[in-house]
Order: structure tokens, then sequence, then C-alpha cells
């Protein structure tokens, strides 16, 4: 097959995976809401008759990432905990098919990349499509891996839309058919320091998303845990570490692809390793943002929510180091396609 | 930097209060200030900030050819931005205030820091708290080994997994003063009173055990250890070696220099000063360093991808030259790709940007040749759609005595539509000249600059057909065409191509790379590393036992203690047992109610010691 033709059946398996993701964030969707309400039901239940109903807060069942294993009773004993145990298995069974879908949207994902580098005889970041699926396809892989902790579960709503609208726009703005690169960029340096853009840029998304829903459960709590939403939510501590355990990843590939390499090929490409090209620029102003997030999450007082809000900007950073560079300025990086 | 300093918000007096600080307190506390993490945070923000504006308007010294564009268009607006820097942001004096100021806030929260930890390391790890049980990780277990035995391989175990690992003996104590206990060093005790419980005193000791009987095990002896100091070393590492790359950057840019010079095909330079177009360089550069190399283009090879979307972007570029490296030297031939420059002893030779040169000769009435060769034509459109003049000057006494300027363009695959002639795709398919031509004076007498692309007409008339129409001509190659009035001929003979090349030295580039290797190293560990400790301790049991203890607690975050005290434990059940691995009667326990909780750290406060901040 030739390229044009390759790049086609990417552009489906892709556009399938899109399909995927949807159906899987519908489900996790519904999850939630069992979720909310079966909590809802319990908790004005043990209002009611005063029975404590262990594993109040939900999702804190131990179960299987794919929700295969059978529900387990959630210890309310007395007459009436029928519905709430329906309620339960309704949204194991929702989160496993949420799961199932997403596992099966990020192999065709993976799919719809490997054929994309297959069809341009090189790695798939030449330019923002294909910068943009494989991010996609890190987000979706990072957090399967997440999921497999109840912490991760709970972002599976956010994560998965992330990616879908990250797709969508991929598929639909940003396409550009399969083509060759510049001569600037057909160099190994692409495939490490734009490799490690990429595999950072996904670790932040997920960060990103983890930091906001941060916000929302720590607000929560301060406000004694009325909110609906927020009661689907792990404690706000555990979304903090979970957060800073990413960016920890994160930061130091941001380090080394990004900043260290890209200066490395920049004196071989340009002939000077830093010269403030709007991308050098950017790519700075996201490491010294997250060494902002890693300094005052040290800082005694900035743990928790602050630390989160500083991950959020940093992470609109990232995202206009990406977007706002390669379609704004036009500097020595507009490799974008566009 | 301490938790003082942290929490030390900048008090405003009270109205009719002024602070009595002397000078020197000033200065303390101003000192304190730069130092603390909030500041320093401030300041990161700051600088990111402060680097945006050098991103959206054009900078000086990235494309002073926007700049000057820049400055046309808004002329009352460049002015403000020239009171501000704002066209040389990563110059300009605010700017370097802001990193300035983060770099001795860097350097005077390292230097304290680094001696801080200088003492920790050398200090020994603290005893082993009262009541272990009350620690995030805890096991128990019996052995029929003696207490002795146990501490021993308690400490071979922990030596092991390379602990550093002070033993305490609750027997001497009536003898070891105050402290509690008999240790091997003594420089402990700094370290005590932020991380156990209150200081004991020997007599307690005693006291607290028969006061205290909900106290499971009474004290015995103890081993304890602690591991990851790397940590902190990685942290202070990752900060200095930042410092090392800002220096090296600002010193290497003293030496450093970047030329370009423009070599069409078919000639060459040696690389001098006078022979460049351009150069920058840092202010101790010395023109004589520059290595005396001198190169010939051979060729210049420009191809374009001819199909699909992306037509006529570059798919080849690639210079051949002949390259001597010193006067006198054989010559050699080299290749210059886009990713591969040449590299003359630390000074490289790269390709920027390509163009074409048409080659004009114009001949006099008589046809004498006035001028030929190759001239370049700068590329106006990804299509090369290229700009340029030929300027011929004429003696006085020759031909008319007039100037002639040749204006004109070059398009290397022509078409002619309601857009004007153009050119569609930047591989020469239907090369053609469109030219108009002046007489008169160039002016290139009168000592003024000027650009050799563009014509000073101010002298000049524009020739005219015998109709009165302005003249134009458009020559394919190997044409010729009559200028109007007896000036002579212009005869298109061909082109070549010519490439922009850019001669440069980073200067100290090994010391920034150096700097920014160790940075991430350092930056590794300090993320990486945890730092814990350990503490064993065996108390007598009832029969002929020995209760052990094991207890750990995580001073950073991140890792999984649980598991390495468990893994802990069982290698000293194993040590303990010598007849294999059948641990009859040495059976780990996790006491009940024992919580997994290895997520926690010392303070809550999520790093190193606690009142203390990385920086």
């Amino acid at each position: 097959m030739d390229t044009a033709t390759l790049g086609e059946w990417s552009r489906f398996v892709v556009s399938g995976a899109i399909a995927a993701f949807i159906i899987a964030w519908l489900a996790f969707c519904a999850e939630t809401a069992y979720r909310l309400r079966q909590h809802g039901r319990a908790a004005s239940r043990s209002e009611l008759a005063g029975v404590g109903v262990s594993g109040a807060r939900p999702m804190s069942r131990e179960r299987g990432p794919a929700g295969a294993d059978a529900a387990v009773g959630d210890g309310s004993s007395s007459g009436g905990a029928d519905r709430i145990v329906d309620r339960a298995d309704q949204a194991d069974r929702m989160a496993g098919i949420g799961y199932s879908v997403t596992v099966l949207a990020t192999l065709l994902l993976g799919a719809g990349v490997v054929l994309r580098a297959v069809s341009v005889s090189r790695p798939p970041w030449g330019n923002m499509y294909e910068f943009s699926i494989t991010a996609a396809l890190v987000a979706s892989i990072a957090f399967l891996a997440l999921a497999r902790t109840r912490a991760g579960r709970a972002l599976a709503v956010w994560v998965v839309l992330v990616v879908f609208v990250a797709l969508c726009l991929a598929a639909t703005v940003l396409y550009v058919p399969p083509g060759p690169l510049v001569p600037a960029l057909r160099s190994y340096w692409l495939v490490v320091h734009v490799g490690a853009a990429v595999l950072a840029f996904g670790l932040f998304t997920v960060a990103a998303v983890v930091s906001a829903l941060q916000i929302v459960a720590e607000r929560a709590e301060v406000r004694g845990l009325a909110g609906g939403f927020a009661r689907s939510l792990p404690a706000s501590s555990t979304l903090d570490r979970l957060s800073y355990r990413l960016i920890a990843i994160a930061f130091p590939v941001w380090t080394v692809g990004p900043l260290i390499l890209g200066a490395i090929w920049a004196e071989a490409s340009w002939g000077r390793y830093w010269g403030w090209d709007p991308k050098e620029v950017w790519a700075l102003i996201t490491w010294l943002a997250y060494a902002a997030f890693l300094h005052a999450r040290a800082t005694a007082g900035w743990k928790g929510s602050k630390a989160s809000v500083v991950s959020l900007i940093a992470y609109g950073t990232v995202l206009f180091s990406y977007f706002g560079v390669n379609i704004v300025f036009n500097g020595l990086h507009s490799y974008g396609g566009l | 930097m301490t938790a003082r300093d942290v929490e030390a918000a900048p008090v405003t007096p009270e109205p009719g209060r002024p602070p009595a600080l002397s000078a020197r307190e000033f200065a303390a506390w101003v000192w304190r200030q730069l130092t603390s993490m909030r500041v320093a945070l401030i300041l990161l923000f700051l600088l990111a900030v402060a680097a945006i504006p050098g991103s959206v308007v054009p900078q000086n010294d990235i494309n002073p050819l926007t700049v000057s564009d820049f400055r046309a268009r808004n002329p009352a607006l460049s002015e403000w931005y020239d009171r501000l820097g704002l066209f040389d942001v990563y110059s300009a004096p605010w700017f370097a205030a802001i990193y300035l100021a983060l770099l001795i806030s860097l350097v005077g929260c390292i230097l304290p820091r680094s001696a801080q930890h200088w003492r920790a390391m050398r200090a020994q790890p603290p005893p082993a708290p009262r009541r272990l049980s009350r620690m995030p990780v805890y096991r128990r277990f019996e052995t029929l080994a003696a207490p002795a035995e146990v501490l021993d391989a308690a400490s071979a175990e922990l030596r092991s997994r390379r602990y550093r690992i002070a033993t305490a003996f609750v027997g001497d104590r009536s003898s070891a003063g105050r402290r509690g206990g008999r240790l091997k060093s003594e420089s402990w005790h700094d370290f005590w009173p932020r991380f156990a419980e209150p200081a004991e005193r020997p007599t307690e000791l005693h006291l607290d055990a028969e006061l205290h009987p909900e106290a499971e095990v009474p004290l015995g002896d103890s081993v304890a250890g602690e591991a990851g100091h790397l940590r902190e070393t990685g942290n202070l590492v990752f900060h200095l070696a930042v410092v090392v790359v800002l220096v090296a950057v600002a010193v290497g840019s003293l030496f450093g220099y970047r030329a370009t010079v423009l070599v069409a095909e078919g000639s060459g330079f040696a690389n001098s000063v006078i022979q460049y177009d351009g150069l920058s360089s840092g202010a101790l550069f010395d023109a004589g360093d520059l290595p005396p190399f001198s190169l010939e283009l051979d060729e210049f090879e420009m191809e374009f991808v001819e199909a699909g979307s992306q037509l006529g972007t570059p798919d080849v570029f690639e210079a051949t030259v002949r390259f001597t490296p010193e006067p006198g030297a054989p010559e050699q031939t080299r290749t210059i790709r886009v990713n591969e420059p040449l590299e003359v002893d630390g000074t490289l030779v790269h390709i920027l940007n390509p163009g074409y040169a048409p080659a004009i000769t114009v001949r006099d009435a008589d046809g004498a040749v006035l001028a030929e060769g190759p001239v370049p034509f700068l590329p106006q459109d990804n299509s090369f759609t290229s700009t340029g003049v030929r300027k011929v000057q004429v003696a006085p006494e020759a031909g008319l005595g007039e100037d002639i300027g040749v204006q004109g363009l070059f398009l290397p695959t022509a078409v002619v539509d309601d857009r004007g002639p153009r050119s569609i795709f930047p591989e020469p398919r239907n090369p053609a000249l469109f030219f108009t031509a002046f007489h008169g004076d160039l002016g290139l007498d009168d000592g003024q600059p000027q650009s050799v692309y563009r014509l000073e007409t101010s002298g000049m008339e524009q020739f005219r057909a015998e109709d009165g129409e302005v003249f134009r001509a458009a020559l394919a190659v190997g044409e010729t065409v009559q200028l109007p009035g007896g000036y002579g001929s212009v005869t298109f003979d061909g082109y070549v191509t010519w490439v922009n090349l850019q001669i440069g030295r980073n200067a100290g580039k090994e010391f920034v790379l150096g700097g920014a290797l160790l940075a991430l190293a350092g930056l590794l560990a300090s993320l990486y590393v945890r730092r814990r400790r350990v503490w064993v301790r065996v108390v007598p049991g009832d029969g002929a036992g020995t209760v052990v203890e094991v207890a750990g607690l995580q001073r950073s975050e991140g890792g999984d203690l649980d598991a390495e005290v468990d893994a802990i434990t069982e290698g000293l059940v194993h040590r303990l047992t010598p007849a294999g691995p059948d641990p009859t009667g040495v059976l780990p326990t996790r006491p009940p109610g024992t919580a997994r909780s290895s997520g926690r750290t010392a303070d809550g406060d999520g790093d190193v010691d606690g009142h203390r901040n990385p920086r």
C-alpha cells in the first residue's frame, strides 16, 4: 500500500478510536451517575435509620480495574439495601464497560498511530496532527495505568473526555495528509526531542485533570462534602499526591526532551543552542512554571489546592507552547503543518 | 532559609510606629526575604512572565527585519517599546534584574543548606523513639535468637541496604549522661528534638516503663538506620548545576560569535571578518581567533516536494564544498546538510536560507561586456519568486557615460496570470527573468552605504520604450534584449543557486551541557530518592525468645515504605534462621490496628527536613 492509502486507513482507525472514546465516556458518565444516586440513597437512609453504612464513599470498595469481579455488597445489612446494591452493580457494570471500551479505543488509537508512522516512515510526531494523536495515546495509556488504582478510576470521565476532545481537534482542524518532513526535521533528534515532548505532554495532561479534580475535591471537603459530583472523587490529598507523582515523572522528561535535547539539536541545526525562538521561550516558561509547582508544593501552606492552581497555570503554558506558538507565532519551530 | 523565614510575612509597620530596625537588621531581613522560598517562587513566576513579551514582540537579535518592519508600521508604539526595552527583552535591564535576583536567592539558599546538609550527612541517625509502634510502619516478631545476635543481624541487614546505622544500648544509660543511651556518635543530638518524641532523660526511662504499662515492650537496645541523604544532595547539586549553566551561558556569550556570508555556486570565501556580510560577537571575541579556513561552494542542491499536500516544501538542501582547513593545507571535499554542519576547530558552518542568483550580462552598444556573472536575488515567497538588481557602474568616458541599473524578478517556474508574473514552484522548471531598467547615477560614489538588493533610483531615470511606455522585458535562459536608446543589451545567461552560510562558535557549550546533565542527575535524585529511617529494637521476651520491633518513618514523599520494612523484616528473619528458610518460631506479625500508611511523611510537609524547603 502506498503512503496515501495507509494514511487514509490510519485516519479511519483513528476515527474508530474517537467513536470508542465517546462510548467509553458515556459509560463512565453513567457509572458516576449511579454512584451518586447510590450514595445519595445510602446517605439519606443512614440518616433516617441511624444505620451506619460502611463504604459510604462510592468507589471505595476494592474491585478489579475492569470491574469484572462480581460486585460485593457494601456492608449495609438492614432491609432496603437491595436497591443500593443494585445501583452499585449497575455502576460496576458501567465502569466495566467504560474500562473495556477505553482499552479498545486505546488499542485502536495505537493502531492508528502506528499506521500513520508506517505511512510516513518515521516517528508519528512530525506535525501537529501526528503530535496530537500520539500525545492522546500517551494520555490514555497513562490513564489505563492509573486506572488500576482507586484514585485513577475516578479520573475516567475527565481524562477520556480530554482525550476525545484532543482527538476531535486533531482529526478536524489539525489534520494534514501524510507527507515527508522538511530537511530540518530529518534527524534522529526528532525521535528523542519531540518524542520526549509528546510523552511529557500526555503526562502533564493527565496531571492537569487530576489537579482540577483535586481543587473540586478539596473545596467539597472544606464545605463538608456538600457537593454532589465531588462525592465520586477520592480524597483531595490522594489526588494531590497523584498529580505530584505524575508531574515528578513528566518534569524530568520535559527537562531532557524539549530543553536539553532541544538545545543540542538546535546547535546542530541552527548553529546555536539557545536563541530565544518563541518555542524555546515557551518551553522554558513551561519549565519554570512546573518548577514553581514543585517548589510551591514543598513550601509550607502551599500543598493542596494552591499547588493545584499552579499546576493548572503550568498546564496552560503547555497548551500555549503547543497551540499558541505553533499557530500564532512565526518562529523557527513552525512545523505545525497548518 | 528556615520555616520562620517562610512564614515571616513582610510585616507592614503599624502607622505611627516606625520599625525599629537598624541598617544591619534591615539587611538581614532583606536577605532572609530574598532567600526565602516564597520570594523564590515569586521570582520564578516573574521570570516566566517576563519572558513572554520576547515571544510576542519582534526581537532585534532574532529577526531585525521584522523589528524594522514593526517600527515602520507602529512608530508611536515603537517609541514606548524602545523605552521599555521590549525589542531586546532578553538583554533588558529589568529582565536581567529578575534573573539576577533569582540567582542570588538561589545561591543564598543553597550555600547554607549545603553546609547544613554536610553536617547532616556526617551525623548519626537519630536513635529509636520510645514507642516504635506509633511509627507509620511497624512490624514485630519474636525469635529465639539472643538480642545481641538480632542487633548484629539488623546492622548487617540495614548496611546491606545501604543504610547508615547507629546502635544504642539501653544498658549503658546510667553512664551515658543525659542522652538516654550510649551512641557510637553523639552528633545525632541536633536532629533529635524535631523528629522523635520529646527528649528522654535517663531517669525517666525506668519510670516510663513502669508508669505506662500500655507500652507493650519495655525499652531495649536498638539499631537506627537512615537512608536517602542522596535526595538532598541531588537537590543541592541540581540548583548548583543550574547556576553553572547560567554562568557558562553568560561567560560563553562573551567569547562566541556568529557571522553570515552569502556564497553563490562557483564562488567562495576565506574565513575572516571582512568577508562576512554580518557579524555579531561577544565583548571578548578576538578576530584573530578565527580558524583560517577557506571554502569554495561547488554545488548547492535544492529539491522540493513535487506533488501532494506538501507541494513545494523543501526536500533536499545540500552544499558540496571544497574546503581548505588552513592556507597551504590540502583541499578536501565536504558536504554540508541542514542538520549536519561542517565543524572546524570548534567553529560550525551551517546552511541557512538559499536562493537563486541569475547570471545577467550587460553589454554596451558595441557589445563590450559592462558586467557579467551571477547576482544573488532574494526569495520573496515559498516558490522562490525572487527580486534583485544588477548595478552596472559605467565610467563617465565609456559608453554613454551613464550607470545602468537592472531591477528584476527571477522566477524559477514562471507563470503570468492576473496577479502578474510569479513563480509557482521553487525548482527551475521554467526559469525566466522579468525586469525593467534605469539609467543615470547609481549613487555608488557618494559614500552612502547601499543595499545590494535594491536600486537607489533617485538619481536615475527609467528606460522607456519608443511608444513612451515603461521599458519591461521577459527573458528565458539565453535570450537577449536591447535596451532602448542605444544603451546596450541585457542577456539572461542562466542561473546558479546561492546559500547563506552561518559561521559561528558557541563558546563554553561543553560547560553548559555538562551543567545541564549534572542538573538532570541532581533533579532525578531529588525527585526519586526517598529519605527514610528504620529502627530495629530488641527486647528480651518472657521466655527464651526475643521480641524484635521494626519501624519505619518516611521523610519524603512517594515510594512504598511498607514494602521496604517488610523486606527488611524478612531479611532479618532470614539472617536469624541459620537452617534455611524455615521460619519456625520467628513469625513476623503486623500488629492489629497498625494501618498501612506508607504515604505518610514525617511532618506532612512533604520533604526533607520539614522546616526546610527544597529549592
